[in-house]
């Protein structure tokens, strides 16, 4: 399985029924293809829309009907649209369940870095800082090194997006949990070891003495 | 409200303007008054807005024709000319975290002073600003913003100047709507009053100073 995949169906694991949720680019969007059958969840484009479906089919495509990348949508039975103020309150207003971003660094205590790399990448933060402050809950979707480099680190080295901890980051080779400042070790991968993880993390993880593989 | 040819509605913007202007990459920007605005070769505009969008849509229009000195905005990653202007040094760019921006020009449509929010603590947006502590939290002050003018897109406008929005082109055009000295709007559809049910009307027509005629 991709590595993209199993990030995406076990993130869709910790969606239920009326949430409302904040998919960002990237891998976070593939979780909305792994929802469980007939589970109604609202997804939320920060650019002013809750109920958003999957592409149109060919043809089908609305010039105003569009995710936040500026890609076509569908709107599904119960949608809601409205302007980038009220949209914000969703997010900073306790209203927003769960958001999932990308990630470039996850630090021991939970802080991510996922917005920009001094000298190289300066895309702006969009709606990243509102969305990892303010979500209710926020797990990460990335995969657990880039060429080779942990990405789990002891500190992060890059601008942070926002002091406030994330709650989960989800890769292809582990779940791991942030509580009291502390990373915990809570799930493998499929067919990873945990010294794999260990080899693969820079950050120290606290490591209960069972840990189940995750259930995709 | 008075109706306005298009080339008028652009005219009476100065070199040097600070705009707002709606639109969510590219979705919800009046595209007709920017590709005015770059037939007349404005210079040194100040632009407030979601993002650049990408060099041949929207804003993005307007920092490729060399009209922009300074963006207020809170994406410019699909936009490569805004960063490569942005490195070159030939134009500013203030990065917003976008509800932030959003909220700050609220506040200026709003008659407030500003705003307090917990985005943007610890990270480098914290850079030159006040900390205040209220009810036990810590919260960054982010100040209102206000433009010269603001140049909204409407799905439908009626002859006195109500207008309403479609989908997720509404974005930030209603409350950019209240936040300048001059109001103009393009609508997709010029509609008869009462056309637009009271109910449906977004930004009510007293806040809006010009309509921009079709074509």
């Amino acid at each position: 399985m991709e590595p993209q995949v199993i990030i995406a169906r076990r993130i869709a694991r910790e969606l239920a029924p009326g949430m409302l949720v904040n998919l960002g680019i990237g891998i976070p969007t593939l979780v909305a293809n792994y929802l469980p059958a007939g589970m109604q969840v609202f997804f939320q484009s920060e650019n002013g829309l809750i109920g958003t479906g999957a592409p149109p089919e060919e043809g089908m495509a609305h010039p105003t009907l569009t995710d936040a990348g500026g890609h076509p949508v569908t709107a599904l039975p119960g949608a809601s649209t409205f302007d980038s103020a009220m949209s914000f309150g969703f997010i900073r207003g306790g209203h927003l369940d769960l958001t999932v971003l990308g990630g470039l660094q996850v630090d021991a205590v939970g802080h991510l870095a996922n917005w920009m790399i001094p000298g190289k990448m300066v895309p702006g933060m969009g709606g990243a800082m509102d969305l990892v402050t303010g979500a209710k809950r926020v797990i990460v979707a990335m995969q657990h090194t880039a060429k080779g480099a942990p990405k789990i680190v002891k500190k992060c080295t890059l601008p942070v997006t926002s002091l406030r901890p994330v709650d989960l980051v989800v890769t292809e080779l582990a779940v791991i949990a942030f509580r009291d400042g502390r990373a915990c070790l809570l799930e493998s991968g499929p067919g990873v070891s945990v010294a794999q993880i260990v080899a693969a993390t820079e950050a120290e993880l606290a490591i209960p003495s069972k840990v189940p593989e995750m259930t995709l | 409200m008075r109706t306005v040819s298009l080339q008028e509605s652009i005219a009476m913007i100065p070199d040097g303007a600070v705009l707002m202007i709606g639109g969510f990459m590219g979705v919800g920007s009046p595209e007709r008054m920017i590709d005015e605005i770059v037939r007349q070769a404005k210079r040194d505009l100040t632009i407030i807005a979601n993002d650049t969008a990408t060099p041949d849509r929207g804003i993005g229009k307007l920092v490729s024709a060399g009209s922009v000195r300074k963006a207020i905005v809170s994406h410019i990653g699909l936009n490569p000319e805004t960063q490569r202007r942005m490195v070159a040094g030939e134009l500013e760019v203030e990065l917003v975290p976008q509800g932030t921006l959003i909220e700050r020009v609220r506040a200026g449509g709003h008659g407030l002073g500003g705003v307090l929010t917990r985005t943007g603590i610890g990270t480098p947006v914290e850079a030159g600003k006040q900390r205040i502590e209220v009810n036990g939290g810590s919260y960054l002050l982010e100040l209102a913003l206000r433009a010269d003018f603001a140049l909204v897109h409407a799905f439908l406008a009626d002859y006195l100047g109500n207008l309403s929005y479609a989908l997720t082109a509404r974005n930030f055009n209603p409350v950019i709507a209240m936040a300048a000295d001059t109001v103009i709007a393009n609508a997709d559809n010029i509609v008869p009053v009462g056309v637009i049910s009271p109910d449906h009307v977004a930004t009510p027509a007293p806040v809006v100073d010009y309509l921009v005629a079709n074509a």
